[in-house]
């Protein structure tokens, strides 16, 4: 009894420290300007305001790169379940020639960090004419190759007596993704376009890369631009970081099992 | 008849559902990243950018170039320190993390473990720029925790020699939670009578953890090292938000590096060289790592 009271304190004294920046970056926001550069470092407001919040919507037009966010993630998740899902499901359950080895193709092509492909991806959407538009920044997306493995190990558990008794009804292949595959894939489909969606509004080196005008900036690239001009102003500093962080801490803690249940999968593929 | 054109049907249908998701990944990441490989023996820079007859065709020139350029090898050498140093960190870290949250008379295992993970999630550029602050010489809240315990005001960040260690503390609170996760679900699995008949045989924690848990989760150390490896390799946005790669080029990564190459001094003949050579120590080091475990038995 007294050995689980005490794991549980430490426990908790553990998730305070690791909190503890989480809570000071909420906290400072709301101070006064200027009110964190003291000794000792205050850990509350005084007097809790929302200046630094207006600042930046009026003055640093932090709406319109919230927006930009919003737009390039809701595309980048919309457009990858539409290129990955049918994949995956294919890759699962349907005979074709040469499945089999380009599936192992694919897998084998995991190792391969993104990043080794950058500045001839750069040139390429150039000559597309894709470089410094919204298109630009959400193009690695659509190629996710690990969206493909996750929909795929799901589709594997659903009975092909269910598929083939459909086809001897003679529902096409299409009708049946749409009709009988689609609605048993919910789960798989709320962790992908969770995953997508985090992804694409925390990255940062390809939209830096790729967004060159500063009206099409993604919250991230936004921010750091603004860290380098108001090096002195923490509560400002603070309050962008929030905008930032918190649409995507909210809905990680909104649909957090099906996160977890997405991170494990992956990470069984070895 | 019938028979041949229903997998006929099927054939089709399974080209179509694929074609578009193929399309993209050879579009824009096998293209690219073999194009990467041909970059790296070209001279593509500012002028080949504004007319393609400026390009030529150097061989290993860039390389050659790399291997005597010494922010090239600070580059390497900071981020080896970043594999070398950091991975061990990590894995003890999470591993520990995970222990503490898997104890079996915890109480509130789900809030722990969420509030452990909470900061992998988060977005990185963000909470580097609260980090920035936490450390800073004379507002920091580190600093001013340190003093408490009487140790003097650390420049972390201005310092060559703590602003490395700086952003690894930064980058093991940001993602040991990830690992946690994973070591966690591995510990689920460990039969619970094999740990209870140790118990019974009179082994002490550490015994047990030495003998039982270890040896049964050891796929999983692998797995999280091999992961924590490819994750060094990428650091990027650390530097860039903390340090912007100083002082003195003591933070700058083999990423930050080829990033400056390519997009700062747009050399992107010489930034894809480095890209490559990134990639080539991912693959040694993984390879490397893969080697050790068949040794001791872990795989």
């Amino acid at each position: 009894m007294i050995r689980g009271r005490l794991l549980t304190l430490l426990a908790a004294l553990v998730a305070l420290l690791v909190m503890i920046p989480l809570v000071w970056m909420v906290a400072v926001s709301f101070m006064v300007p200027g009110e964190a550069a003291q000794f000792p470092p205050p850990l509350f407001p005084a007097k809790p305001t929302l200046v630094n919040y207006r600042t930046l919507f009026e003055h640093y037009g932090v709406g319109r790169y919230l927006a930009n966010s919003l737009l390039v993630s809701s595309f980048a998740t919309i457009l990858a379940l539409v290129f990955v899902v049918p994949a995956g499901y294919a890759f699962a359950k349907l005979r074709f020639s040469g499945r089999d080895a380009i599936f192992q193709t694919l897998v084998a092509l995991l190792v391969v960090p993104g990043q080794i492909g950058m500045l001839p991806l750069y040139l390429e959407l150039k000559a597309m004419g894709l470089v410094n538009s919204y298109a630009g920044a959400l193009v690695p997306w659509l190629a996710g190759i690990f969206g493909i493995f996750l929909v795929r190990q799901f589709c594997l558990s659903i009975p092909t007596e269910l598929l083939e008794a459909a086809r001897v009804d003679g529902a096409s292949e299409g009708t049946i993704l749409r009709r009988i595959v689609l609605p048993t894939l919910k789960p798989v489909l709320i962790t992908l376009a969770l995953f997508v969606f985090l992804g694409s509004w925390n990255d940062f080196i390809w939209p830096l890369i790729v967004l060159a005008d500063q009206h099409l900036y993604t919250l991230p690239v936004a921010l750091a631009a603004l860290s380098r001009e108001h090096v002195q102003d923490d509560e400002l500093m603070m309050a962008g970081s929030v905008v930032t962080t918190l649409p995507v801490l909210v809905l990680f803690l909104a649909l957090q099992r099906y996160y977890l249940d997405g991170l494990l999968a992956g990470s069984v593929k070895g | 008849m019938k028979q041949l054109s229903r997998s006929r049907q099927e054939s089709r249908a399974g080209w179509l559902m694929t074609g578009p998701a193929l399309a993209a990944i050879g579009l824009f990441f096998v293209i690219p990243a073999f194009g990467s490989l041909l970059l790296s023996f070209t001279d593509f820079d500012i002028y080949a950018l504004a007319d393609l007859r400026n390009l030529r065709f150097i061989g290993l020139e860039n390389y050659g170039r790399l291997i005597g350029n010494p922010l090239f090898w600070q580059a390497m050498g900071n981020t080896m320190w970043f594999v070398v140093v950091g991975v061990p960190l990590l894995v003890a870290t999470s591993l520990l993390a995970a222990l503490l949250v898997n104890a079996k008379t915890l109480r509130w295992r789900p809030v722990w473990r969420v509030a452990l993970f909470a900061p992998y999630v988060t977005t990185l550029v963000a909470t580097a720029v609260v980090w920035n602050y936490l450390l800073h010489t004379r507002y920091g809240l580190i600093n001013y925790a340190l003093g408490k315990l009487g140790v003097g005001p650390i420049d972390w960040l201005g310092n060559p020699k703590t602003a490395l260690p700086a952003i690894l503390l930064f980058v093991t609170w940001k993602t040991f939670g990830y690992n946690m996760v994973i070591f966690l679900a591995a510990l689920q699995a460990v039969p619970r009578d094999l740990e209870d008949a140790a118990r019974v045989d009179g082994a002490g924690p550490w015994m047990r953890f030495r003998h039982v848990t270890l040896p049964a989760i050891a796929p999983t150390v692998l797995l999280v090292a091999i992961l924590t490896v490819a994750g060094m390799f990428q650091l990027f946005a650390e530097p860039y938000v903390m340090t912007q790669g100083g002082p003195a080029g003591s933070t700058v990564t083999v990423l930050y590096f080829m990033f400056e190459e390519g997009f700062k001094w747009w050399r992107l003949g010489s930034g894809s060289a480095v890209a490559f050579v990134l990639f080539l120590c991912i693959l040694a080091v993984t390879l490397v790592q893969l080697r050790i475990a068949r040794k001791a038995g872990a795989i």
